[in-house]
């Protein structure tokens, strides 16, 4: 695969990119999320 | 070459290095603002400047380097820097770290142990670990930068590793981590810029993907008969599992630098710059494909420099550097890219080096000034900058001079060495403090020992590359190591030092006092 005969080294290539693009996709998801934190904090620091 | 138009181009880079510099200095009033940058920070120069401060010289031209010797099975090094370095470390460890970091007003690594363990001692041998092993790593860094500039400006290497220093001392020592920060995050687009070029011409010349990796995969035969009896396979193909070969690949080039990450002060600062979480889940996006365009594309094309070579001057790339592999990339960009590709590549190397040292000679003179000088003293505020600025000076003085002293083929492996020591030292207790409440002061006292010394032991006496040239095994005991049977010569620190330290902290922390219940409340405070 890939002009790559051993699997050892085109399933790394491939996973490669699939972790840039888990990345990718929960920067996404969470791109608004944790904000909230930040005022809750400041609430629950006024402990 | 134009060096006129290439001396232009680094004038107006540097002038606009020390320009952000400069507004870092503007916008930094107080220790806050040096250590943590104001606690602040954009997402976009978070992540940028972790990538940047991750990615140096030793990744690119060292590692790139390592990849022309050891071929693509140094991919599994990009899957880790991509997995653990980014989503594990910003996900799992980041967001811990900076409330943690918040909740115990800590600003630096070491302190945030220190405090989190109530102990002085975790505070200030952190420090002292971070000082004395810290200048390896930052000085194969600017030989990594000095070496390009040699080759390229035709510059004395001497001459090229002083002027570098120089500029990089005034501005982390006047700017802080805020000046350090911006100054990555513009060096870290010029990077991100220069290593998808590098790529995509590569892949190019080569006539595409799949033909590229094939003509790389049919040049097994030209693997040197050394290289083979040590279990090298061809530049497409895993080492025979078990060889030398492999031992070193898996255990000290993927596996020391892969999880080592997660325990380098220099980049666990960074969590604490930011104000929320939210950051840092859009850090993680940032961070991830940073970091696939630089070691990703620096060990692809490491590799196939070898067809470039072979197609070109009939020879494999680590004839061609001389048998230096911190060569190969240097000679490769300079043979295989057009001009004005090589006035950006090293554009992106100077970014790159830059970035890094900045952060090491920052990480080193806040391990002086605020995790010893003041644990010790019990002396706060402006004192304790001034000390963090000389120790910055200091940390550039050593790592200049060892700049000077180390041999050839340092850089990939003088980077494995400290990221090693840190994964042993700090992974453990660093780990503990985020999860488990149960973690003692002694625990975490006894792990970080461990891993200090078990992994200072095994580089004096077991492993090979380390202890014959130390010499110290010989003088004690006539050999150059204690153990002469296969693997043992050729596995890394970490296998053992990391594991024992894990198990040791665990141990001793379940058999020693706990913490003070309001004292962990204060700690986790916010945290499930």
């Amino acid at each position: 695969m890939l002009g790559i005969d051993d699997p050892w080294i085109w399933g790394v290539y491939v996973l490669c990119i699939l972790s840039a693009l888990l990345c990718v996709i929960y920067g996404i998801i969470n791109w608004n999320r944790g904000g909230e934190l930040e005022a809750l904090e400041i609430k629950e620091e006024a402990w | 070459m134009n060096l006129l138009l290439l001396n232009i181009i680094i004038l107006i880079y540097l002038l606009f290095t020390l320009y952000l510099g400069y507004r870092g200095w503007k916008s930094t009033k107080d220790s806050e603002g040096y250590l943590v940058a104001g606690r602040k920070t954009h997402p976009y120069i978070m992540a940028m400047s972790y990538g940047a401060t991750f990615i140096s010289t030793s990744a690119i031209v060292g590692f790139g380097g390592t990849a022309g010797l050891f071929g693509m099975g140094l991919l599994w090094l990009t899957f880790l820097n991509i997995f653990v370095g980014i989503f594990l470390a910003f996900v799992v460890y980041g967001k811990r770290t900076r409330k943690m970091g918040h909740n115990l007003n800590a600003m630096t690594f070491p302190e945030l142990l220190g405090k989190r363990f109530d102990s002085k001692f975790v505070q200030y041998f952190s420090g002292i670990v971070i000082f004395l092993g810290m200048p390896l790593y930052a000085s194969v860094v600017l030989i990594g930068a000095a070496r390009f500039m040699e080759t390229t400006l035709a510059i004395d290497f001497d001459v090229a590793l002083l002027i570098y220093s120089v500029i990089i001392a005034a501005y982390v020592v006047w700017g802080g981590l805020r000046g350090v920060m911006y100054t990555d995050a513009m060096q870290g687009t010029i990077m991100f810029v220069g290593m998808a070029f590098l790529l995509l011409v590569t892949y190019a010349h080569l006539g595409g993907i799949t033909s590229a990796h094939q003509a790389l995969t049919g040049m097994t035969h030209l693997v040197p008969a050394k290289l083979a009896a040590q279990g090298h396979m061809g530049w497409t193909s895993m080492p025979i599992m078990g060889s030398s070969w492999w031992w070193t690949l898996v255990s000290t080039i993927v596996m020391g630098v892969g999880i080592g990450v997660l325990a380098m002060p220099q980049l666990v600062v960074r969590f604490m710059t930011v104000k929320s979480n939210r950051e840092l889940n859009r850090g993680v996006l940032i961070g991830g494909v940073f970091i696939l365009m630089m070691t990703g594309v620096a060990f692809v094309v490491g590799a196939l420099s070898n067809v470039y070579f072979y197609q070109t001057q009939g020879n494999i790339s680590i004839n061609i550097a001389k048998g230096n592999a911190d060569s190969i990339i240097p000679v490769y960009i300079n043979a295989a890219m057009p001009e004005w590709f090589v006035y950006l590549f090293m554009l992106t190397l100077l970014a790159a080096a830059m970035s890094t040292s900045s952060s090491q000679f920052h990480a080193q003179g806040s391990a002086i000034g605020r995790d010893i000088y003041e644990t010790l003293t019990q002396k706060k505020g402006g004192g304790s900058i001034l000390i963090t600025r000389i120790g910055i000076l200091v940390a550039v003085l050593i790592a200049v001079t060892l700049g000077y002293i180390l041999p050839e083929n340092i850089i990939a492996r003088g980077t494995a060495i400290f990221f090693g020591l840190c994964a042993a030292a700090f992974l453990p207790m660093y780990t503990c403090a985020l999860y488990w409440r149960g973690a003692t002061r002694f625990g975490a006292i006894a792990g970080m020992i461990t891993g200090t010394l078990v992994t200072v032991f095994w580089y004096m006496f077991i492993h090979k590359a380390e202890a014959a040239p130390l010499g110290i095994c010989k003088m004690l005991f006539g050999r150059d190591v204690l153990i002469a049977q296969m693997p043992w010569p050729v596995v890394d620190p970490i296998v053992v030092a990391l594991p024992l330290a894990f198990l040791v902290t665990v141990a001793a922390s379940l058999v020693t006092k706990k913490l003070n219940y309001r004292h962990l409340e204060d700690c986790f405070r916010g945290l499930r």
